[in-house]
């Protein structure tokens, strides 16, 4: 076996064997799932709660017609008592709120004068609510005054809905594109998370030799680039294989929770979407659709889309430990490694501030271009323009220069490190570190 | 220098860790070469050099037994046969049992033995220890000593790099003393001793008339004063003889004085050595 194939070993079994990997890896999914399903039976208890709201119409323009009850909220007319005795019950508790429309002498006026009442600040979906009721009756009301008739405007509603086709002649639909934009966050999330983890435990293993005092024994028989190497591979191969792990137990878990407790995960999402729009959702669902979104999904280029990940996960991963491993060899313990950490975490914090705020809104814009090309924006901003095709021209630009770049940092890495690692007592500066790469050898 | 352990002696930051780590090819020497068995040292030779640093260390929470299995296969053993002689080993220091324990269980006396077995099991040519008895009992320090000469009978080359003289006396073969990174002194000790002797020699007698003999004495020699314990009291000097004197025709001067008690030449010993030798330097 050699050298470099050993360290690889060790640096994984010593990775794996440990007590918290195994934890995180058995029992993080576990947990997601069980905060997911609380998260659920919580929102399903808090809309059982029904609301039961009052209001006062002074202005006499509102019947009972525009406040119907909802499966959430029930109103009473409590005009007659008034405003002052109706608040006093609000206050001690018999009610959520009092919504009071004052008299007024123009429409105009009226909407601009409607007060709501209640102990606890209300949430925005049924403020909203209230708003769209008291709204849609307003504007019936002015079109009457203006003499339109009601039942033309209903029948004069027209929904459009475009159907987009690439040159190829396929059919898209619009569901598709939160697919990719999903995917590529997820893709590029999942990569700084994996950096931030493994780069870390990289430069903990370093530290740890430091400070055990072994690494004069270990670069007695090795290089210190292969060491370096080794321990950057090792951990990497144990953290593809705990994300692995976490994929399939998360498929396994979620699979079995909708079993057993019948909480699905279609409703996991649609709980939260307001009801109307819930409807417009599942207008759109219909099976022909779902069918096209199927297609679509098939017809996304799944290979390229997996080998591109691969490769910048992997280059993105090994760009940064080489980074991390060499802050670990320039201290002797974590807390002074806190200097070194910002000029690796900006960048990667900045690729994925300028991935989600960019590359979804206009996925091929020149800023996202430029920060999918910059080697070490690259693997996140890349990973996340990916799902919505990228010319092959800029792949290859890109996919060179983190190469190149990756090559050149694991070098200037591999001098730091090599010089850091041997050095102990004093917490170094960036000067430090400069002179440590000037050395020859 | 088959067969030899040589001192690498030196003051504090005379560069001996520095040499040693040129040796071992973990730094680089920014001028000159190093040769290994007659030829340019190359990247392969650290298979054929055993190295046991000042500073100890192990993996902390890894096994005893993976974690000198590791060291041996980084040393370019296959696995079984590293197991083989990790089993010789482990039987001669009685320490089999560590096998699955972790190094953080032992205490540091136990870590040592497992250092000193990893450090020597690939039968290297050359075997550098920096500081090699610090964290052993006496007991150990015996073993280990015992250990490291029989390595040396089996035909290795021992570099010794140690602050403390009466083990080099023990020891060492050779000396190298360095100081602000130069080589001030080197060659076999007893060589350097005998360059090193001054012809001084310790005596006591018992005399009746001690002032008068040594009024005699400073008229023949040079004489100063001496102060170590025999049995009875009498007079005691430190006695230079000059280029061509003989030590005999003091003795039979003594002789004639009085009962001579004690007559010892001063030779001087690797402290001194290395004191003068140092302080001529500065």
């Amino acid at each position: 076996m050699s050298k470099l194939k050993l360290i690889i070993h060790r640096e994984f079994i010593a990775k794996v064997r440990n007590k918290s990997f195994l934890i995180m890896t058995f029992l993080s999914p576990v947990l997601i799932v069980v905060m997911g399903a609380l998260v659920v039976f919580l929102m399903k208890k808090n809309d059982e709660k029904v609301k039961e709201i009052v209001y006062v119409d002074a202005s006499g323009l509102f019947t009972k017609e525009n406040f119907k009850n909802s499966k959430t909220v029930k109103y009473q007319d409590y005009t007659a008592l008034g405003l002052t005795e109706t608040k006093k019950k609000v206050e001690k508790g018999d009610f959520y709120g009092v919504l009071y429309i004052p008299k007024k002498d123009s429409l105009e006026l009226l909407a601009k004068s409607i007060e709501f009442y209640s102990s606890d600040s209300p949430g925005m979906s049924l403020m909203n609510g209230l708003e769209n009721r008291v709204e849609t009756h307003l504007r019936n009301l002015k079109l009457t005054h203006f003499e339109i008739d009601l039942m033309q405007i209903k029948a004069s509603e027209i929904a459009s809905n475009i159907k987009m086709f690439n040159f190829s002649g396929e059919e898209s639909s619009k569901l598709i594109n939160g697919l990719k934009i999903a995917v590529g966050a997820i893709a590029g999330y999942l990569l700084m998370m994996f950096v931030m983890i493994y780069g870390t435990s990289v430069m903990r293993s370093v530290i740890e030799e430091k400070t055990s005092r072994i690494i004069e024994i270990i670069v007695s028989s090795v290089k210190p680039f292969q060491l370096m190497l080794g321990k950057i591979i090792g951990n990497a191969s144990a953290g593809l294989l705990q994300f692995f792990i976490w994929g399939i137990l998360l498929f396994v878990i979620s699979i079995i929770s909708s079993a057993v407790f019948g909480i699905d995960m279609v409703e996991m999402q649609a709980s939260k979407i307001p009801e109307d729009q819930l409807n417009a959702a599942k207008e759109a669902v219909n099976p022909d659709k779902l069918q096209l979104i199927l297609q679509e999904i098939l017809r996304l280029p799944i290979l390229k889309l997996f080998v591109l990940f691969i490769f910048y996960f992997l280059g993105g991963f090994f760009l940064y430990s080489s980074l991390f491993a060499a802050v670990g060899a320039a201290v002797d313990n974590e807390t002074d490694t806190q200097q070194f950490m910002l000029p690796i975490m900006a960048p990667l914090v900045l690729g994925l501030y300028v991935g989600f705020a960019t590359v979804m809104n206009d996925p091929h814009g020149p800023i996202a271009t430029i920060f999918s090309i910059l080697p070490f924006t690259s693997p996140i901003v890349m990973l996340m323009r990916v799902p919505f095709g990228v010319s092959w021209f800029e792949l290859a630009i890109s996919m060179a220069l983190l190469i190149v770049t990756f090559v050149f940092m694991v070098w200037l890495a591999a001098k730091i490190y090599r010089v850091g690692i041997l050095m102990y007592g004093k917490k170094p500066t960036y000067k430090d570190l400069y002179k440590w790469i000037k050395y020859k050898g | 220098m088959e067969k030899t352990i040589v001192g690498l002696l030196g003051p504090n930051g005379a560069g001996k860790t520095s040499l040693i780590r040129i040796i071992n090819q973990i730094t680089m020497q920014d001028a000159g070469d190093v040769y290994f068995d007659g030829k340019l040292l190359a990247p392969n030779d650290v298979e054929h050099i055993g190295y046991m640093p000042e500073e100890r260390g192990l993996y902390k929470s890894m096994k005893v037994g993976e974690q000198a299995l590791y060291l041996a296969q980084l040393k370019g053993l296959s696995k079984s046969e590293a197991k083989k002689r990790l089993k010789y080993w482990f039987d001669k220091f009685d320490i089999s049992a560590w096998w699955d324990k972790k190094i953080e269980e032992l205490s540091k006396g136990m870590a040592q033995k497992v250092q000193f077995i990893v450090t020597v099991m690939h039968k290297p040519k050359l075997l550098i220890f920096d500081e090699p008895f610090s964290g052993f009992d006496p007991i150990n320090a015996q073993l280990i000593a015992k250990e490291i000469l029989q390595l040396r009978d089996e035909g290795a080359t021992i570099i010794f790099s140690t602050h403390r003289m009466e083990s080099v006396e023990e020891m060492c073969d050779y000396i190298a003393l360095i100081d602000q990174s130069n080589k001030i002194l080197e060659g076999k000790l007893d060589d350097i001793k005998r360059a090193f002797r001054t012809n001084t020699f310790q005596v006591g007698v018992a005399t009746s008339n001690p002032k008068e003999v040594e009024e005699r004495l400073r008229q023949l020699y040079k004489v100063s004063t001496a102060d170590f314990k025999i049995i009875n009291e009498g007079l005691k000097l430190n006695i230079t003889l000059k280029e061509g004197e003989n030590p005999n025709d003091l003795l039979s001067f003594l002789t004639s004085q009085g009962h001579v008690q004690h007559f010892v030449e001063l030779v001087p010993d690797a402290n001194e050595i290395f004191m003068q030798a140092v302080n001529k330097n500065i």
